[in-house]
């Protein structure tokens, strides 16, 4: 191994005992593993931002201009100019006399969000989901031509489309704000919450499970890159 | 590849002088359009089968743009396919195709250029010209233009209606209570008040609802004098968080409690900023943490050491895979629409109200479409005779069906 390789396979492992160290109580080891991912993120990020964003996709594109194809001279890209132009106004708030210049290009960037979004979210969080719930309680056709393994099985299956639809219709009623929770709404709205904390119990132990695979990933890096090039030493 | 496609091309082409004067019979089509609904740029070419399809392994759609002009290879399909969408075409531009029936092996093409192999006829045959073109509306999103309309235009209605100072009821979220109490806790221990307002940026109506509950906690956090601690991972987040604040320490007469320092930048990265929270949570041990906005993997962790230090903890966030952490961890949690359901109703303000009751007027929608469609599913189940009600099942299916 050379020498390079060793030291940061050393450097990595003790940033990852200096984070780890914080399940024990917050200590000097911790504060420093902080503050060096701290600072080299935000100097990261820095670098990747203006590498990423503003040469190729503001500078390069006002600098380069489109040729025109009649006269081939060059014509600025003006949708360019004007995201300059926004992103000039956003700086703006240095200044506080100009500051209110600033919600300009806020409005755009969430006024534009929210346009480009609204039938992507319209089609997967609601359409789709309305479609996939419309079941049959019971096929009574299914039956009647003898489809299935026997009762049971019928049963299992057409309480899993009722649980589906109760739920559903039951979740959406918590989620109306337009009505107070009372009454026979009121306990309508609280099966539809139970119906939420078991989705939630579940969820949480799948996440649960997928942290731990990366706890163990990081235990593995200790025992069988770390531990050995220590055991072994550099050369 | 392109080479075999070549030169099955030129092999059929070479036969069909024969094929023609063997003539093509009618039951053999190829039809190309412009296909519908789209952008511009696509042309569907379909055919009927070869009346010998047993006999050939290929079908090669060729394309040229005048009678005369060499044709271009545009694809090889395997025999049974009966169409294909040419997405490589200009707008505007008139184009003949060709499919080809064909009979040798494509590998071995070549080689049957010096030795023609036995092939079924008719081999070839092309198609009307045609030219592709953009249309301005999606007839395959029709629903989604009417129901995305309806909600639309309840949601305009409605702020309309809150501008005109028409009293819209939102129903009383039991979360908010704690926020005063909570509050009122961290003045009373003499520890500061940590606000997280997720960990995206302005583009996200999460963050937007977060701050609009940030300012609403700032002005009683002015009224008691306590300390405010708002770490952000975004710059835009920064300067809104802190005009937020500014305008809130001013409504409730402190503007003087005010400084910029409450809010301050961290990181862009995820689990950069997550350890300077935590440090921050276990040097300071703030007697209350907010979390409202977007999150992600950081929610647990957060959560956990708030947890871990004693705070009081209110969350709330959109982002389904993390409530489970902050039901959990947290003493109380906004779930999903509540948390812009509490902005909307804490800010008072006519666009999030009317954006809220309009919701609700898509959630209704929603409940008698799902309960409607169930009961026709399983009354045309029950009912199979009755073909009205079959076909009104499908109706409501295809209402929501996504193109």
């Amino acid at each position: 191994m050379v020498f390079s390789d060793w030291l940061s396979l050393q450097v990595a492992a003790l940033l990852t005992l200096g984070i780890v160290s914080f399940l024990y109580k917050d200590n000097p080891f911790y504060k420093i593993c902080e503050s060096i991912f701290l600072g080299i993120s935000a100097g990261y990020w820095f670098v990747v931002l203006f590498w990423e964003n503003m040469v190729p996709k503001l500078y390069d594109n006002i600098a380069l201009m489109t040729s025109d194809p009649v006269t081939g001279a060059g014509v600025p890209r003006v949708l360019y100019v004007i995201a300059l132009i926004l992103g000039i106004m956003m700086l703006m708030r240095l200044f506080p006399k100009l500051g209110w210049l600033s919600r300009w290009p806020l409005s755009v960037v969430v006024g534009a969000t929210a346009g480009l979004w609204f039938l992507t979210y319209l089609n997967s969080n609601a359409l789709v989901q309305l479609r996939a719930t419309l079941l049959p309680i019971v096929a009574f056709a299914a039956i009647r031509s003898g489809e299935g393994t026997g009762l049971v099985s019928w049963f299992g299956k057409y309480l899993g489309n009722l649980t589906i639809i109760i739920g559903t219709v039951t979740g959406l009623i918590y989620f109306y704000f337009s009505k107070e929770h009372r009454g026979v709404f009121g306990q309508t709205a609280r099966i539809g919450i139970y119906f939420l904390m078991v989705t939630f119990g579940a969820s949480f132990g799948y996440t649960v499970m997928s942290r731990m695979s990366l706890l163990i990933g990081r235990i593995d890096f200790l025992i069988t890159e770390w531990w050995p090039s220590v055991t072994a030493g550099w050369m | 590849m392109k080479y075999v496609l070549t030169a099955a091309a030129v092999l059929v082409l070479t036969t069909c002088v024969a094929a023609q004067e063997m003539g093509v019979p009618d039951e053999w089509r190829v039809r190309a359009q412009d296909r519908g609904s789209d952008a511009g740029g696509a042309i569907e070419v379909r055919w009927s089968p070869h009346p010998d399809e047993h006999l050939i392994v290929a079908y090669v759609v060729l394309r040229t743009t005048a009678p005369g002009v060499p044709w271009d290879t545009v694809v090889s399909l395997a025999r049974g396919t009966r169409e294909f969408v040419d997405e490589t075409v200009s707008d505007g531009v008139e184009y003949y195709y060709q499919v080809v029936a064909v009979a040798t092996p494509a590998p071995a093409a070549l080689d049957s250029l010096a030795t023609p192999a036995p092939a079924p006829a008719p081999l070839y045959l092309w198609s009307e010209p045609v030219q592709s073109s953009g249309q301005w509306f999606n007839w395959g999103r029709l629903n989604q233009f009417v129901i995305g309309g309806i909600i639309s235009a309840a949601i305009i209605l409605f702020i309309a209606a809150a501008k005109s100072g028409r009293k819209l009821f939102v129903r009383r979220i039991a979360v908010l209570e704690a926020v005063d109490e909570a509050i009122g806790r961290a003045t009373e221990m003499g520890r500061p008040i940590l606000f997280i307002p997720g960990i995206q940026d302005m583009d996200n109506v999460q963050t937007i609802a977060g701050l609009t509950i940030l300012a609403r906690v700032a002005k009683t956090v002015a009224d008691y004098e306590t300390t405010l601690n708002v770490p952000v991972s975004r710059s835009l987040v920064m300067t809104t968080a802190r005009e937020s604040l500014r305008e809130a320490y001013l409504a409730a007469g402190r503007p003087d409690a005010y400084n910029d320092d409450m809010v301050h930048y961290l990181t862009d990265e995820q689990f950069g900023y997550v350890a300077a929270v935590d440090g921050i949570m276990v040097r300071e041990k703030p007697a209350t943490c907010f979390y409202m906005g977007a999150f992600y993997a950081e929610s647990l962790i957060m959560a956990e050491t708030g947890s871990a230090i004693g705070a009081i903890q209110i969350a709330g966030t959109a982002q389904p895979a993390q409530l489970p952490f902050f039901v959990a961890a947290c003493d109380y949690t906004l779930i999903g629409e509540e948390l812009f359901a509490a902005s909307a109703y804490l800010s008072g303000e006519p666009k999030q109200m009317g954006s809220l009751k309009g919701q609700d007027v898509g959630k209704g929608m929603a409940m008698v479409a799902v309960i409607v469609g169930a009961g026709l599913l399983t009354l045309s189940s029950l009912l199979p005779d009755v073909h009205f009600i079959a076909r009104a099942a499908e109706f409501v299916g295809r209402l929501f069906q996504v193109n």
